[in-house]
């Protein structure tokens, strides 16, 4: 065994962590789809509720507004009989000064077993790591990752394609083609989604004026182009992400407007879709800017799938970490 | 004798048998008396469900359903649990569901026939009655495994058994097609790789 071997052991965490899409690999992600099939069942069950984390304490941070994550975890954590606990930065000691450190301390000194943290600086659960003895969940760390959507993501398209063909596995994403079009620069989602989907096999293709993708893309597994009419034929998947005025500081579109007119899913992009193609965002949805209202109620969009999914991905993303013991 | 390959997840282990207890034939006898047994016990299947537990069980169950059925020519409701979001030792160790449950019927009211293929510890069925319990009220729950190999750790006894067999607690238990095989696991490189 070399020196770095030996370093290597001393260092292996004893408390397991999910910062990063890249933390799980592609046989973590198999493994989260597989619990989440296990937690679908429990799901729609008259009591939706299994004793697996009974005793755990979940904290969920959230440092910036978010509806449909926090409560998503805070379901899943209860369907797992697990305590939660809530911190929201607008009703808290943030607001009188106090650092994130100082607050996340003082939440771990309460007696909790995992964090779950969303924080508008990247990099700022991984910093949470070396304060906390608990287990830390990226809920999206600025413009870093979100890597629970796409968790769910994932399992949302692989769910589809199995209920389309019967039943048969496909075991993974490959020989699929997918869109992520949008704001690509400012987004998590997009970055957690690329790694997820390239190594489950898909082929990703983002698209995006210059303005918003990201400086470099060199290294990522994907493709670009700012022409979205040139490849709608060709799509299994169009991933839509939502445009973040929030954001956008500086002036990087000429108008919303252009950007639908550009950019966004209309009816008429819509038919030119291939006949089976799923349409999918991880909300919250912006109608009228980067899909048409009416296409977001077609039959091929598969938002409000993706929120039921995600209750289901995170408690398999919380058992995973907490339930399933040292490996 | 030939290896048996058994996946103990989220790692392998080899399972290697040194002697054979049961032969296939046994084991179906012993199925066959089992169904007898639950038939006279319950006096005929009207209420009865038979529920395998993942995996040893499950396949054990899919025959006892088919022998029910051939005994008193009426359907015999059949289902499987996977018992591992209510185990009392998660966190403890690796617990993974092996596969998902499925019980496409109403457990209130119903006798259910618990199957597994060896009673060991007794906490497997301990978790099963409390995932049965989340289902509902049976009206009876009992429990037929094809060997019950001893060393309880909690007061559970089976209802029906193929086999008593005295084990040693390192020793370990196969059930097959082939029949019933008593042995050891060995841990595979891939396994000592992941620790």
């Amino acid at each position: 065994m070399s020196i770095d071997e030996l370093v290597e052991v001393r260092r292996a965490p004893a408390v397991r962590h999910l910062l990063s899409i890249n933390d799980l690999g592609r046989d973590g992600i198999l493994e989260i789809m597989r619990l989440a099939d296990a937690f679908a069942e429990v799901s729609e069950r008259p009591i939706p509720k299994v004793p697996a984390l009974r005793g755990r304490t979940v904290a969920t941070v959230f440092m910036e507004p978010s509806t449909r994550t926090r409560l998503s975890f805070e379901t899943a954590a209860k369907r797992l009989s697990a305590d939660t606990m809530t911190f929201t930065a607008a009703s808290s000691s943030t607001v009188k000064g106090e650092s994130l450190r100082d607050t996340v301390e003082t939440i771990d000194a309460m007696g909790i077993d995992a964090m779950v943290i969303r924080h508008h600086s990247s990099g700022a659960p991984l910093r949470v790591t070396d304060w906390i003895g608990a287990s830390v969940i990226n809920a999206g760390d600025g413009t870093h990752e979100h890597p629970t959507q796409a968790l769910l993501d994932s399992y949302t398209i692989l769910e589809t394609l199995r209920a389309r063909q019967g039943g048969a596995e496909p075991h993974d994403l490959s020989g699929l083609r997918i869109a992520i079009v949008g704001d690509i620069k400012h987004s998590r989602v997009a970055r957690s989604d690329v790694l997820a989907f390239a190594a489950l096999g898909a082929e990703v293709v983002l698209v995006a004026p210059p303005t918003l993708m990201p400086a470099s893309i060199e290294g990522w597994p994907v493709q670009a182009t700012g022409d979205l009419d040139a490849i709608l034929g060709e799509l299994d998947v169009i991933y839509l992400l939502r445009i973040q005025a929030e954001r956008l500081g500086e002036v990087l579109l000429p108008s919303l407007d252009e950007y639908h007119w550009r950019y966004g899913l209309t009816r008429a992009r819509a038919a030119a879709l291939k006949k089976d193609a799923l349409i999918m965002h991880p909300g919250p949805m912006i109608r009228g800017v980067e899909i048409s209202p009416d296409v977001a109620d077609l039959p091929a969009s598969l938002v409000t799938r993706q929120v039921r999914n995600g209750v289901l991905v995170r408690m398999a993303v919380l058992f995973h970490l907490l339930g399933s013991g040292e490996i | 004798m030939a290896d048996i390959e058994r996946t103990v997840r989220p790692a392998g282990r080899i399972f290697i048998a040194r002697a054979q207890v049961m032969d296939a034939d046994e084991v179906r006898r012993a199925l066959m008396r089992i169904a007898h047994e639950i038939v006279e016990r319950n006096r005929g299947l009207e209420k009865v469900v038979v529920v395998g537990l993942q995996t040893g069980g499950v396949p054990l169950a899919g025959k006892l359903a088919a022998i029910l059925e051939e005994i008193e020519g009426a359907t015999v409701p059949l289902g499987s649990i996977d018992v591992a979001f209510y185990r009392d030792d998660i966190g403890l160790r690796p617990v993974y569901p092996e596969e998902v449950t499925d019980l496409p019927f109403d457990i209130n009211g119903r006798v259910v026939i618990l199957v597994d293929d060896v009673l060991f510890t007794g906490r497997t069925v301990r978790a099963a009655l409390e995932a049965l319990a989340a289902r509902g009220r049976a009206d009876s729950v009992q429990l037929a495994v094809m060997v019950d190999r001893g060393h309880r750790e909690l007061p559970i006894r089976p209802d029906f058994v193929g086999k008593n067999l005295p084990t040693r607690r390192d020793e370990s238990v196969d059930v097959s097609d082939q029949g019933v095989a008593i042995g050891e696991l060995h841990t595979t490189e891939k396994e000592s790789e992941a620790r």
